[in-house]
């Protein structure tokens, strides 16, 4: 049997408190404590569907131990936002179709925010392509996502730069 | 062109509201704000969790089965093996509605006594964790006795080959005789003789298999699962000797099909524990599981013999097609039917013959993959072509040019197409966006290549398809569709409220649609067989056009107008004459409750019905209709290493008439890519009937990294059986990818690798032989 640890997780801004095996993957204590929009493809590394934030930055939760996470915060599709409030990235990804099953979709929208946050928020289809390299789509053939990509980057560069005029009025 | 004169262009050929638009699909907010529930996201109190054990070799005798252990194991609830089914066997048919099936497709639930593949489930366990499931497999004793097993199917037709599948290892053979090959050859000047093959292929839809089932108050096995065939209810309650009404399967938005979830996966072990054991169970597989558990694409071997006149046009087909089936029959028959029926490709030849057979192998058993076998006739006829070209020193597309079908032309089983053949269009179209080809650097070497197609869509007629779909309005003036259509990820659904609220004037984003349960939704069959949206659609069309129709007349008495007159839009009901004159919806609808007009419909649509073409000659009708058009590529090799980039990938095709255009796209992008995969990097390999690539980091599909940009030419002649004149796409911008893949190589390295997928290695190979040739 493996050994237990209390843990506190971040879990899109909502704090829990976790009893976890140390061998327990994030991705199995995700879906234990209900944020079920975490999917899993492999458990294996190998499809991207499990990514998740962790302060940022993607990470496939099926290959990391959640007793390794510490206070980082983690992340979501749910954390991103929601029909009332909807991440561009959420947005692009709906109005391109860049979701037809929708089951890499929510691994492909952490990796997209993962890539805008960390490497280039002017990316171009290259970028994209690198980025999104360890997520698999078995539907769309990933061109539009590569559309709802370079839109969402677009919409939120226009946006950070309304507000920075903003800042400077 | 042809011209066209079908009766779906005249009636329907309206300036559309909601039609043909590129619009956000009504299942998209629940898939990006991460809300919708996928079948694998359901649990229950007091649930259990099952797993499979499988056996670890390819053929063998089971000498002793011992689960006493695994049973005395805390916390395991059933551990069940052959011994205690009531009935040993499932149907492997198609899940269908059509009350019969053939001879000799069961398949053994649980291993009896002989393992046929690698995988084949032994027993099955329920418990109340994963873990314990999974230790309890361990502690079951197996002996298994290896039986010499066959692992081709040459060795398989061998009078001594150990026997798999009834007397001689034959699944199923069909022949076509069409006018007389040995005129057409003599006729000839030049014959053209080539071999394809093709390899085993892997679904790997995102999403593995997944189900959920309880028993309810009622006695009813309620099974939530990740399918593509709600009908397979039938199935389940044969095989466990129950009423069909005792058995409810309820989908959910699935993860990805490709054909792959038509047949039943988990839901039969699902019902079975959870009637041994009177308690929820759910069973997800891994994704090692979805490899050993789920039937594959079928590796073919196709030997094209052609007679050309020496100006090009073709004199005589000879056709001999093998396919693997494995040692259960699944569909192989009704694959190997439409590979036979495509054999010759869009092309209108006279004097066709075609032999075909699926054999029986121990290795893994084959079943439906997007495009069930015309993919396959494809990427043999399409090479072909572009070998005769060669041969005969004539463009390729002009080759083609010379033999395309037309509509009112009889292809290989005699029927004569009636709707739009717009091939050569397709074609043009196509090649146009390539442009010019890059020149040569050093050892890149650049090559175009083209491949058109024939696909039908629908069901083979003598299936009798049918499929019923209800639209209703509520007294709010809000639109209810129920439809047992499964959604796999295509916009099923979606299209469904769109074409609703098409004819009924509210936007498809305000139509709830329930879909996938076979005892609450009229069954409407597969999402296979690019049937979904020719079948469903209009059902759901006819179902909404009848509720339109008594609106229509009420508001009528209203405006004192004719019906004819009322038009339906933006929530409103108008006169096309007089637009001015408006009525909210909303309070027709009020009306119409408050005087017991009936504002709901239950609709069936039946696809042409017929016979079984004949046995001797094959001739006959299969299919309903056909979709046609062709896909162009433009390749990168570099001639050293042999890897192959993939510049440009445009799909050309005729889709009679888009019902949501950025779907419609969506399907020809998907297929593209499968079929880059299926070209260059995708195969299972099985060696002596182990498989050697149980992951998605040993089967490569194409990621992002290898996906260019796909261009997608939509083209509508409003000429298809489908609502508003559409054809079939799921399948068809699949087909053509693969071929024009391989005929984009084989003109960048000058020389041909005829046996898939065009692996750097065989490529590298390849181009070192014709060196040292030339
Ligand atoms: S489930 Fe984590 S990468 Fe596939
Ligand atoms: S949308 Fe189905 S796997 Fe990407």
């Amino acid at each position: 049997m493996a050994n237990r640890k209390m843990l506190t997780l971040a879990v899109n801004d909502t704090v829990r408190n976790v009893d976890v095996a140390t061998n327990e993957t994030l991705l199995e204590t995700l879906r234990r404590v209900g944020a079920v929009e975490v999917k899993c493809g492999c458990e294996k590394g190998d499809c991207g569907a499990c990514a998740v934030l962790l302060d940022g930055m993607a990470v496939d939760s099926c290959l990391t131990l959640t007793h390794t996470v510490g206070a980082r915060a983690i992340t979501t599709i749910k954390g991103l936002g929601n029909a009332e409030a909807p991440h561009p990235i959420q947005t692009a990804f709906a109005e391109r179709g860049a979701a037809q099953c929708g089951y890499c979709t929510p691994g492909m929208i952490i990796a997209t925010q993962s890539m805008l946050n960390n490497d280039t928020d002017t990316p171009d289809e290259a970028d994209i392509r690198q980025a999104l390299s360890g997520n698999l789509c078995r539907c769309t053939g990933y061109t539009k996502i590569y559309d709802a990509v370079l839109e969402s980057a677009k919409v939120m560069r226009d946006t950070a730069a309304a507000g920075e005029m903003e800042s400077v009025k | 062109m042809n011209k066209l004169d079908s009766a779906a262009t005249g009636e329907h050929n309206v300036n559309f509201r909601q039609i043909g638009k590129a619009r956000t699909r009504t299942d998209s907010p629940g898939k990006v704000f991460g809300k919708t529930p996928y079948a694998g996201d359901y649990v229950m109190p007091d649930m259990l969790h099952a797993r499979v054990l499988r056996a670890k070799v390819p053929s063998a005798r089971m000498t002793r089965l011992d689960v006493s252990k695994a049973r005395a194991l805390p916390g395991v609830a059933a551990v069940l093996t052959f011994k205690d089914l009531k009935i040993g066997t499932v149907a492997t048919d198609i899940p269908g509605q059509t009350g019969f099936k053939r001879r000799a497709t069961d398949q053994q639930i649980l291993v009896d006594e002989l393992v046929r593949y690698q995988g084949e489930p032994i027993a099955i366990v329920a418990a109340e964790t994963v873990e314990i499931a999974q230790h309890a497999l361990s502690l079951i004793e197996v002996d298994l006795e290896p039986v010499p097993g066959v692992y081709n199917v040459f060795d398989a037709q061998k009078p001594d080959a150990p026997k798999v599948f009834g007397t001689d290892n034959l699944v199923a053979s069909y022949k076509v005789r069409k006018g007389d090959v040995e005129v057409g050859f003599a006729a000839a000047d030049v014959i053209v003789e080539n071999t394809f093959t093709t390899q085993y292929i892997e679904h790997a839809f995102l999403e593995p298999e997944v189900g959920l089932g309880w028993e309810d108050e009622q006695g009813v096995i309620n099974i939530r699962s990740s399918t593509q065939a709600v009908e397979t209810f039938r199935y389940i309650a044969d095989a466990m000797g129950l009423p069909h009404s005792k058995v409810r399967i309820r989908g959910a938005l699935v993860g990805g099909g490709f054909g792959g979830k038509c047949d039943v996966t988990v839901e039969l072990y699902i019902a079975l524990l959870t009637k041994a054991t009177g308690r929820p169970v759910r069973l997800g597989y891994s994704r090692e599981d979805s490899f050993y558990g789920h039937g594959k694409r079928h590796p073919f071997i196709i030997n094209h013999k052609t007679g050309f006149t020496r100006d090009g046009k073709i004199t005589a087909s000879k056709i001999d097609i093998t396919s693997e089936s494995g040692p259960y029959a699944f569909m192989s028959p009704y694959v190997l039917m439409y590979a036979t029926e495509a054999g010759p490709g869009p092309y209108l030849v006279d004097h066709v013959h075609i032999d075909s057979r699926s054999i029986a192998t121990n290795n893994m058993y084959t079943s439906a993959f997007r495009g069930f076998g015309a993919t396959q006739a494809c990427i043999a006829y399409e090479q072909q072509m572009d070998e005769a070209a060669k041969v005969l020193g004539i463009d390729r597309i002009e080759l083609r040019r010379r033999n395309l079908l037309k509509t009112g032309d009889a292809i290989a089983t005699g029927f004569k197409v009636q709707s739009a053949v717009w091939t050569e269009e397709c074609m043009d179209r196509a090649m146009a966006a390539l442009g010019e080809k890059p020149k040569d650097k050093g050892a890149i070497r650049y090559g175009h290549g083209l491949a058109a197609y024939q696909q039908g869509y629908g069901r083979m007629i003598w299936l009798h398809d049918t499929a019923e779909g209800w639209v209703g309005v509520e007294m709010d003036g809000t639109v209810l569709v129920r439809s047992g259509m499964t959604d796999i990820g295509a916009g099923q659904t979606s299209s469904l409220a769109q074409i609703a609220g098409e004819l009924l004037g509210i936007d498809m984003m305000d139509i709830t649609v329930y879909n996938s349960d076979s005892s609450t939704t009229p069954l409407a069959g597969t999402s296979s067989a690019s049937r979904g949206l020719y079948m469903s659609g209009n059902a759901v069309r006819l179902a909404a056009e009848a509720v339109r129709d008594r609106l229509a007349a009420r508001a009528a008495k209203h405006f004192g107008s004719t019906a004819d007159d009322v038009d339906f839009a933006n929530a409103q009901v108008f006169l096309k004459s007089d637009p001015r004159q408006t009525m909210p919806f909303k309070e027709l609808v009020a009306v119409c409750a408050s005087e017991g007009i009936h504002r709901a419909e239950l609709a069936i649509f039946r696809a042409p019905f017929g016979d079984w073409i004949d046995p001797e000659t094959g001739q006959g009708q299969v299919h309903p209709d056909y979709t046609y058009g062709a896909h162009a590529v433009q390749v990168a090799v570099d001639t050293e290493t042999g890897e192959v980039t993939i510049l440009k990938s445009i799909g050309a095709h005729d889709i009679g008439q888009a019902v949501n255009m950025a779907a419609v796209e969506g399907q020809i992008e998907g297929g593209v890519a499968q079929g880059h995969g299926y070209a260059l990097s995708e195969e299972l390999i099985y060696k002596d009937g182990y498989l050697v690539t149980p992951s998605l980091s040993e089967y490569l599909c194409p990621t992002s990294m290898d996906s260019p940009r796909i261009e997608c030419i939509v083209l509508e002649s409003r000429s298809g059986l489908g609502p508003f004149g559409a054809k079939g796409i799921g399948e068809p911008g699949h087909t053509p990818a693969a071929p024009a893949v391989a005929n984009a190589v084989a003109d960048a390295i000058g020389t041909r690798v005829f046996d898939f997928p065009l692996t750097p290695e065989k490529i590298a190979n390849a181009v070192r032989k014709a060196r040292k040739a030339g």
